[in-house]
């Protein structure tokens, strides 16, 4: 029993010197989804942070990312859970509207300022007086080729036009004796990221715009869109150059060697890299009819949830200033290779060969504000598929594309505001 | 404990009863039947998961009724369950019927048709998914080009697509209904077949007048059994069209996947419980089906 009491009472006693310890310093907690090189960066960032605020200790908890929505959810309004969280810039409409999250203080976050630092389309985290949360890092779409298919068909250098992807798609495309397509000039697959292509880049460059301004009214039924998704249907249709669903999925086609161009994100390098016998470029999305240039940037960010309050607000509000620096932006282009969200950071990215192409695309990125990601996927996937596979026409399976995503966006901001 | 003690044996053996029983009974109110009425009431709301939920009334069954994508998923689940379950239980009797009368290496045979109904359904559909791909990475694509035949689009078409992955589920449940067929014409009295034997009756006849009706019970229960199974298809499909999840333009989408995606991707939580609400009603339907069946043959 003596023993007992005396391992009991020395419990007690480092609980309570424990306790005594963390009275001196604020504890917050951070939450994002396990994505290997994201907790690692994390982990090095709160490292840093926490030498330089003695005072600040991060709890870093990680889960994985199919639970993370319903765990969030459930954790905020119980007042348990963290006081930062990482969302998907798409889901900042439901956070905010659901009362997860509170604005980024003003003192810190001077949104005159942020606007003046970040890349254009953070714009999208701005809600009235006060910016809502703040990215680290950011992904673009650019253009891989495949350098051996290239030299090749004798092709010196990735094209800058849309005219010139069709030409050298040509001469890389293989059609054996049957008739088949064993080597695709250019993949295409509206699952994988050509719905943000043709949405984002081909509608603006055909001299259209996909949506209005606030993203809520669809505006791409109109022969700018009409002109860039017949470009786009023909790739297949006229030109022979690609065949949708070859090799089941674009980046499998590319990573084989079986494609001479493929449009992905940023975060495709990392895969990329450890492919042997695969010789590969990056080079910016081609250009417009008209020279415009556009690309799609997607981000995740950071946000103080509404559970932070006194002291833990303003910590939180001192990490987030930490990782959303030049310095954190640094670390995480380094660590896990996605962009910085600042041009000042990412000076030394943009000369980089592989790097370069996407930080030059954010110059005139654009970041859809979408209400359901995967339903509005949807319904580019069945608009381009009605023209393949059913023989449907352009305008017609363009305008049943506008109604089914008009009707979606409606009943999404119709039924939450 | 006098209370206890006051109690007859047959009431003490009650409460032993229930004290054991009220493990179960408490996992399936916890577990079933309280989920189960959460998502009845979530039918006749909005809830996208993070906020608060709101009444609509049965504004999402009139949005399922209205909804074309809804009536051809219904009809998508009906041809799987209508194709499935004849073609399944009609391969699976004659596998049976002919394989009770093999000696040479029957437990093998046997075995290699269970095999597939052991193996997992993502992996198996994975593996067809790739079968399925067109030249240069499909088997059965470059079979065709190697013979000099036009390419077929398997999965990547509105006509092929449910085919082609019902296909691989009904071979995946062939095994375990062999079995049971097995099983069941093991129990038919060999009597019935000597005195059929003796009276001259034809082999056809005692298919039809002594195998068969005998079979009944068996017949009953791997219909309804089946039934079951191909109305609630989900990983076969997902799996094989991860990209365009029951596509093309939903042509092999069944209920379940889409409560699935209208839960999981869309965050519309009402309007995926008033489909499952409904998915509920059609399987309660096939089950109430079963007991008359059953009951007729009692």
């Amino acid at each position: 029993m003596a023993i007992w009491r005396t391992g009991f009472l020395a419990a007690a006693a480092a609980l309570g010197l424990g306790a005594g310890a963390a009275r001196a310093e604020v504890t917050i907690e951070y939450w994002q989804y396990f994505f290997q090189a994201r907790v690692t960066a994390m982990d090095q960032l709160i490292e840093r942070f926490e030498a330089q605020n003695p005072g600040i200790k991060i709890v870093h908890t990680h889960f994985p990312y199919a639970d993370y929505r319903t765990k969030v959810a459930a954790a905020i309004p119980a007042g348990e859970g963290p006081d930062v969280v990482q969302l998907f810039y798409g889901w900042l409409n439901d956070y905010v509207k659901a009362g997860l999250i509170q604005p980024l203080p003003t003192d810190r976050f001077d949104p005159a300022r942020i606007e003046a630092e970040f890349f254009p389309m953070v714009r999208a985290m701005r809600i009235g007086e006060a910016f809502w949360a703040l990215p680290t890092a950011v992904r673009a779409l650019a253009l891989f080729y495949n350098e051996r298919l290239m030299q090749q068909a004798g092709i010196a250098a990735p094209p800058q036009t849309l005219d010139e992807l069709v030409e050298m798609a040509r001469k890389m495309t293989v059609v054996d004796g049957a008739g088949n397509v064993s080597t695709v000039g250019i993949t295409t697959g509206m699952t994988a990221q050509d719905h943000h292509w043709l949405r984002e880049v081909l509608i603006r460059q055909f001299g259209g715009a996909p949506y209005s301004d606030d993203y809520r009214t669809v505006t791409y039924n109109s022969d700018a869109g009409r002109a860039a998704l017949a470009w786009y249907v023909a790739l297949e249709q006229e030109h022979g150059v690609t065949r949708a669903g070859f090799m089941d999925e674009p980046q499998a086609a590319f990573r084989a060697g079986r494609a001479g161009f493929h449009i992905d994100g940023s975060f495709r390098i990392g895969a990329l890299q450890g492919e042997r016998g695969l010789r590969w470029g990056v080079a910016e999305l081609p250009a417009g009819p008209d020279g415009t240039r556009s690309n799609y940037a997607s981000y995740w960010v950071n946000a103080i949830t509404s559970k932070a309050q006194g002291d833990k607000r303003e910590a939180a509000a001192k990490f987030m200033e930490f990782i959303t620096s030049d310095e954190a932006m640094q670390l995480w282009l380094e660590v896990v290779g996605e962009l910085p969200a600042k041009p000042s950071a990412g000076t030394k990215a943009a000369d980089d060969p592989v790097f370069g192409p996407f930080v030059r695309g954010l110059d005139y990125g654009h970041a859809t504000i979408f209400a359901d990601e995967s339903g509005q996927r949807q319904i580019f996937v069945d608009m381009v598929n009605r023209i393949l596979l059913e023989g449907a026409s352009v305008a017609d399976s363009l305008a049943a594309a506008a109604a089914a995503e008009q009707a979606l966006l409606d009943r999404y901001y119709g039924a939450s505001n | 404990m006098p209370l206890y003690r006051n109690l007859s044996i047959r009431q003490k053996q009650v409460a032993w009863a229930w004290g054991f029983l009220a493990v179960p009974v408490l996992f399936y109110v916890v577990i079933r039947f309280y989920p189960t009425g959460q998502a009845f009431v979530l039918a006749f709301m909005e809830w996208n998961l993070l906020g608060a939920k709101r009444w609509t009334g049965t504004d999402n069954f009139a949005r399922l009724w209205a909804d074309p994508v809804f009536w051809k998923v219904f009809g998508n689940t009906f041809v799987y369950l209508l194709i499935g379950t004849p073609v399944s239980l009609v391969l699976a009797f004659t596998v049976a019927f002919h394989l009770d009368r093999v000696r040479f290496m029957h437990g093998a045979i046997r075995a290699l048709y269970f095999l597939p109904f052991m193996t997992s359904a993502v992996a198996m559909a994975w593996v067809w998914r790739w079968f399925y791909q067109p030249v240069p990475i499909g088997l059965f694509n470059n079979a065709l080009a190697a013979l000099g035949i036009p390419q077929v689009r398997f999965l990547n078409s509105t006509a092929n697509a449910l085919p082609s992955i019902l296909a691989p589920a009904i071979w995946a449940g062939l095994g375990f209904q062999i079995i049971i067929f097995m099983a069941g014409l093991r129990a038919i009295p060999r009597s019935y077949y000597e005195a059929a034997r003796i009276d001259g009756v034809s082999g056809w006849a005692t298919l039809t007048r002594i195998t068969l009706p005998l079979l009944r019970p068996t017949i009953v229960f791997l219909v309804v059994f089946s039934s079951i199974g191909f109305l609630r298809i989900f990983d076969h499909v997902f799996n094989m069209t991860t990209n365009d999840p029951g596509g093309p333009l939903n042509a092999s989408k069944p209920m379940v996947l889409m409560i699935y995606q209208t839960a999981f991707s869309s965050f519309d939580m009402g309007y995926a419980a008033a489909q499952t609400v409904v998915l509920f009603v059609v399987l309660l339907a096939v089950s109430l089906l079963q007991l008359w069946l059953m009951r007729d043959r009692a």
